[in-house]
């Protein structure tokens, strides 16, 4: 049987892959697949503690409104970098800062 | 070594090695195909977890859904393809070096003191045997028309808001750029 140590540690490494994707990465879909990669390690986390309670099953229904968020997410997150794209004609998000004081 | 650890392994390292390959190519592309490696890996892990239902989902919504928006993002702005290849800043890649390392430390240290694996009811579950054994779906759908009625509904309605939402924000773009 596969204890709950192993799922947390791959959780916890995922997490730290997907924050330094969206820090080390330029490019703006890189960051947008670093908040997937953080939103699965959350998810990995549910799942294995859910395994524990198999008469409510909290963690996995939790875990399905996640990727539910996760999905509506990535769509509005995809027309605005698309949207940013077409105005800017770039994808680097070094580049934009309009904003910047 | 049982059959179902050397699985449990092979999913891990599936999952955490094209996570590492993400990190490490520069070409959009092939980190979304690399991505594709990443949720099978943890939709195999849901399974050994016991979660046959969410397994099925994340490949679906996931490898169905959010991968293929992304590779139609990527192809819908050309640039995006060849761009990406100059190295970012110096300084963000020390912080990305100093917060891994932090961050690598904090887990285990946490992953050592917390034992959470000692936690009280996950003791008695494990001592009764009362774990997951049979398929959730039953459970699952029970429960969602039920105590998680109302969430479930409001999935629905997020749904339709990010739908309407990402077409008018996107939709707008071809009308207002049309002048420039």
């Amino acid at each position: 049987m596969i204890g709950l140590e192993e799922y947390l540690l791959i959780s916890a490494l995922l997490f730290i892959i997907g924050l330094m994707i969206i820090i080390t990465k330029r490019n703006s879909i890189f960051i947008l697949i670093g908040i997937e990669l953080i939103l699965n390690a959350a998810n990995l986390n549910f799942v294995a503690f859910s395994k524990y309670d198999p008469v409510y099953l909290q963690g996995q229904i939790f875990s399905l409104f996640i990727i539910v968020i996760a999905a509506a997410e990535a769509a509005v997150g995809l027309a605005i970098i698309l949207k940013v794209y077409s105005y800017f004609r770039t994808a680097n998000v070094d580049e934009i800062n309009e904003l910047k004081g | 070594m049982e059959p179902v650890k050397l699985v449990f392994y092979f999913f891990a390292l599936l999952t955490v090695v094209s996570a590492f390959f993400i990190l490490y190519t520069k070409h959009v592309l092939h980190a979304a195909f690399s991505l594709l490696a990443t949720f099978l890996g943890v939709a195999g892990l849901y399974i050994l977890a016991g979660a046959d239902y969410l397994a099925i989902t994340q490949i679906v919504v996931y490898v169905g859904g959010v991968l293929v928006l992304i590779i139609f993002g990527i192809m819908l702005s050309k640039k995006i393809v060849g761009e990406g290849n100059e190295p970012t800043e110096s300084r963000n890649i020390y912080t990305a070096g100093g917060l891994f390392i932090i961050l690598v430390v904090i887990f285990l240290y946490l992953y050592k003191k917390s034992e959470i694996a000692d936690a009280p009811w996950i003791v008695h579950a494990k001592q009764t045997g009362d774990i997951v054994k049979t398929s959730t779906i039953n459970t699952i759908g029970e429960n969602l028309m039920t105590n998680y009625i109302l969430p479930f509904e409001l999935a629905a309605v997020i749904l339709l808001i990010a739908l309407i939402g990402a077409a008018f924000i996107a939709g707008r773009v071809m009308r207002n750029t049309d002048k420039s």
